[in-house]
């Protein structure tokens, strides 16, 4: 069971990026990434990451798509799109360079062989079991984090000003 | 016999340096102050004069039998090679020191008056001085090595003096024409220093020329070598055939200079370098055979040249070359001492009628510029008639002319005439028939001597004066700064022959009555002895009867007749044909056109030799360095633009191309890492 | 079916696809989202070693989705000044920073 959920959804994340790369209305592009992103949420709760996945559902698809799709409405660029695929010479450039790089990567990982087959051994509830390597071990990187968002907030703000 | 102690030769070579210096500072600084050069010029070499007479007096006293060498310092320690600063004091340097500064002084004096109003006064002193320096280092040198630094330096000065009026183009060209072709000589003098260093390890002449009977095989090819590259050098310097063609343009030089350098001294190089060298050319028979025979075919061109000439300084140039060929036919023929004897009494002579010609172009110079005419003061054709305005100086011209023409008792033909016996007397042995040719174009080339000279006496000296109505007011004779040394001169013209009479026509009743002596041939003995051994041993004693009848003095008898009745019968006929000036004169036709026109051997050089390197030249420019060199050397510049260029279109602005940048970079790094390491 | 693998598989492949639409596309949102495509990828291959390696994994996931936030919020803000400047979102337009 747990096998054919994964493969609709990764046939559901690799049609929805490709989609997403192929649309013309940069608002259906969108919506296709959305689906990829939800896609991917599914397999997340298959690998057992669910805490993962909801932050993924919630933050990712709900906030930052959305964002995403502010702004597209905000520059108004939903309606008169006109084709943006560049020359075919990028076409070509882009499918060999792709082509390549995929072998590589799929060699690369698929013979990595550092994974085992046992999973590993999780002791507390799901989100204790993010909660305590996040806030003992990695609490320099949080508060970092936290520093880097309010900077982003502001030199969002400012950047998006009409007039400074 | 007391040991010969020279006398401060050091300073015989250093006075005219001096001079140069002190000239030519003044040059620079007072060029307005005439009596510096006036006093510094000819009395330095005045000076050099008195040493030289009282070191001969000391040598002739001594008795001297081997050269006395004088070193100063070692000049080039190079290797197995030791070349010193030395002067070789022996009979034959001191004679043409002599001969240098005698005559070099009287030229000078000269100067004072020819030059007195150019506004180059002090440089021509300064290149005049400087140039008697190098010939006494030419002749006073120790050393074939030495002697080559005297033998530039005088081509220098040569280059100096005769585009002495170097803003003229023409005068400045002749200048560079001298120098090119002296250094196309040059060659041959230094290959030849090349291969006497290989065989004998010196340059210096004692070292050579007592080693070379034993270190050269007689005729061989090393030594035939040698002799034909030395006489290559001398017939650069001393215009004979094929590099003569620089002498008549030289004439574009002051006539003192012309009197000087192209007529007493440095044409005489190299006849000094061959009597020098004569136990070289005693041992190659035939190299001496090429020396005798370019000599007299030299002197029978220049000869037929000079006949068709109607400027006056170019007919003495002409004159100058064939009598130089006479002296190489001389020393070619063996008569090493004869050949010297020509070169002293021509110095006598030759300047004398250069200098006399000075005097007539200044004179006609002064009247035509008078009446603001521009008619050719060097033309025969617009003179004539001069002895009446210029006597002393028609009177002395006449007596080189008789000099030169080969008539008793003047001194020419004693020279000319032993010069045209040894040839004879040579007819024996291997080329004797050559020598007999050489000895029927001797006597054609003397016949044509006095026909030319008497021909420029008439044209010049009688007849009807043509220079025009208004410019006859102004000639005159020339002033005694200058005419003083044309009576000295003169003198020497005339008894300058009796220095050296050979003994059968010192003891003929008739030609026998001037004083006479062989002092010449006894004071050179030991510098020719080695030559004359080797000659005795090898080819023989000359003969005592001409191939064609009789004996010397029989001989001497035909030649004074024969010239006696060349100059009265050009006279007679002369006198007759009526002269047209230059202004009107028709050009000459046919064969005198081809003699006029110098056989076009100018014409000839310039279209094989002169055009084909031009051409060359201006091709390896284009082609070569501009297109190739300079195309390589812009080219690296503008493949470095070129790259640069390409390479700034990387930084298009686009972020897309940054991004592909991105995607190759990691493409290679990844396939590095998968293909390659594991 | 080995799942760890396979997703490893599928992240290669959405990061391509990711890479792809970087090279083609011109209109600069649909490019970022192209980028945002591929930092997923990234976190799928995170969360699959995570399965078996431990949750560090799923940590790191963590803080790569909370810095997509805000660059993407960055990215936007300067997307729209561009706008502002340009009247539009063509890539090959915004060229002036070239040689």
């Amino acid at each position: 069971m747990a096998d054919l959920l994964w493969w609709i959804f990764a046939a559901l994340a690799v049609s929805g990026a490709v989609a997403m790369v192929m649309a013309r209305n940069p608002v259906a592009s969108l919506l296709f990434l959305v689906v990829t992103l939800f896609s991917l949420a599914g397999i997340f709760v298959l690998l057992e990451a669910h805490f993962i996945a909801a932050i993924q559902v919630i933050v990712y698809a709900g906030a930052i798509m959305v964002l995403f799709l502010f702004v597209i409405m905000l520059l108004n660029l939903g309606e008169q799109y006109r084709p943006d695929l560049k020359a075919g010479i990028w076409l070509v450039a882009g499918g060999v360079a792709s082509g390549t790089l995929g072998w590589l990567l799929a060699s690369a990982l698929g013979a990595s062989g550092v994974v085992g087959t046992e999973p590993a051994p999780v002791d507390r509830d799901v989100v204790g079991a993010i909660a305590d390597p996040l806030f003992r071990d990695y609490l320099v990187p949080f508060e970092v984090t936290s520093i880097l968002l309010l900077a982003a907030a502001v030199g969002a703000v400012l950047l998006a000003k009409r007039r400074v | 016999m007391s040991g010969f102690q020279p006398v401060a030769p050091w300073a015989i070579v250093l006075l005219p340096l001096i001079g140069f210096l002190v000239n030519g500072l003044a040059a620079f600084r007072a060029p307005g102050v005439k009596a510096i050069p006036t006093w510094v010029g000819p009395g330095v070499v005045g000076l050099a004069f008195a040493l030289a007479v009282a070191n001969f007096l000391g040598m002739s006293a001594a008795d001297l039998h081997d050269p006395v060498v004088v070193s100063y310092w070692t000049w080039l320690p190079a290797g197995d090679l030791t070349v010193d600063t030395a002067l070789q004091l022996d009979q034959l340097s001191l004679l043409m020191t002599l001969v240098v500064t005698g005559v070099g002084f009287l030229i000078h004096l000269y100067s004072v008056g020819y030059m007195g109003e150019d506004p180059g006064y002090a440089r021509y002193f300064a290149y005049l001085n400087l140039f008697v320096f190098f010939m006494l280092v030419l002749v006073l040198g120790s050393s074939f090595a030495l002697m080559f630094v005297g033998w530039e330096g005088v081509g220098l000065c040569s280059y100096l003096l005769i585009g002495f009026w170097f803003r003229d183009r023409e005068k400045a060209d002749a200048g560079k024409k001298a120098f090119i072709v002296n250094r196309i000589g040059d060659v041959g003098f230094l290959i030849a220093m090349l291969l006497i260093y290989v065989r004998f390890g010196t340059l210096d002449y004692v070292g050579v020329f007592e080693a070379a009977p034993a270190a050269l095989a007689f005729g061989g090819a090393t030594v035939t070598a040698i002799c034909l590259f030395l006489f290559l050098g001398a017939t650069g310097k001393s215009a004979q055939i094929p590099l003569h063609i620089w002498l008549p343009d030289a004439m574009a030089g002051p006539t003192p200079v012309s009197a000087l350098i192209h007529a007493a001294t440095m044409v005489t190089a190299g006849v000094y370098l061959i009597a020098r060298a004569s136990v070289l050319f005693a041992l190659s028979p035939a190299a001496s055979l090429v020396v005798a025979g370019i000599g007299v075919a030299t002197a029978l061109f220049a000869a037929t040249i000079a006949l068709a000439q109607t400027d006056i300084k170019k007919v003495l140039a002409y004159s100058t070359i064939s009598q130089l060929g006479y002296m190489f036919l001389g020393v070619g023929a063996g008569a090493y001492a004869a050949g010297v004897f020509h070169l002293v009494t021509h110095a006598f002579f030759k300047a004398l009628l250069f200098l006399g010609a000075g005097a007539v172009i200044h004179s006609m110079h002064h009247a035509l510029h008078r009446t603001l005419s521009h008619d050719d003061p060097q033309d025969m054709r617009n003179m004539g008639g001069l002895r009446r305005f210029m006597p002393i100086t028609w009177i002395t011209m006449w007596v080189a002319t008789l000099a030169i023409a080969g008539v008793w008792p003047f001194a020419g033909f004693f020279s000319k005439d032993e010069i045209i016996w040894q040839t004879a007397a040579r007819a024996h042995g291997p080329y004797a028939g050559w020598y007999t040719l050489f000895w029927v174009l001797a006597l054609a080339a003397a016949l044509l001597t006095a026909f030319y000279m008497t021909r420029l006496m008439i044209l010049t000296f009688h007849g009807a004066n043509r220079t025009g109505e208004e410019e006859r007011h102004h000639l005159h004779e020339a002033p005694a700064v200058m005419w003083a040394p044309l009576a000295i001169l003169a003198l020497a013209s005339l008894a300058g022959g009796w220095i050296n009479v050979p003994q059968a026509i010192g003891e003929n009743a008739l030609l026998g009555l001037v004083p006479h002596s062989e002092w010449l041939h006894e004071w050179l003995h030991p510098v020719t002895a080695g030559a004359q051994d080797v000659l005795a041993a090898h080819v023989g004693e000359p003969l005592r009867q001409a191939p064609v009848g009789g004996g010397e003095v029989a001989w001497a008898f035909v030649s004074f007749l024969l010239a006696l009745a060349v100059i009265a019968g050009t006279s007679l006929y002369l006198r007759r044909r009526a002269v047209s000036p230059a202004a009107h004169a028709q050009a000459p036709r046919g064969f005198a056109k081809v003699l006029h026109d110098r056989w076009y051997v100018d014409e000839l050089y310039d279209a094989a030799i002169v055009r084909p390197v031009v051409a060359a030249s201006r091709a390896l420019w284009r082609r070569v360095d501009q297109g190739l060199i300079d195309g390589a050397v812009d080219g690296v510049g503008r493949l470095s633009r070129g790259a640069g260029a390409a390479g700034a279109r990387v930084q298009s602005g686009q972020t897309a191309i940054y991004a592909a940048a991105v995607v190759a970079g990691v493409l290679m790094l990844l396939g590095f890492v998968v293909l390659w390491t594991p | 079916m080995p799942i760890v693998e396979h997703s490893l598989i599928l992240a290669a492949f959405l990061f391509v696809i990711g890479v792809a639409g970087v090279l083609v596309r011109r209109n600069a949102i649909i490019v970022f989202m192209c980028v945002e495509l591929m930092l997923n990828a990234a976190n799928l291959a995170f969360i699959a070693f995570s399965r078996t390696l431990g949750v560090d994994g799923q940590v790191f996931v963590f803080f790569v989705i909370s810095v997509a936030a805000a660059e993407a919020a960055v990215g936007l803000a300067i997307i729209i000044s561009i706008f502002r400047l340009r009247e539009s979102v063509d890539l090959e337009r915004f060229n002036i920073l070239r040689w």
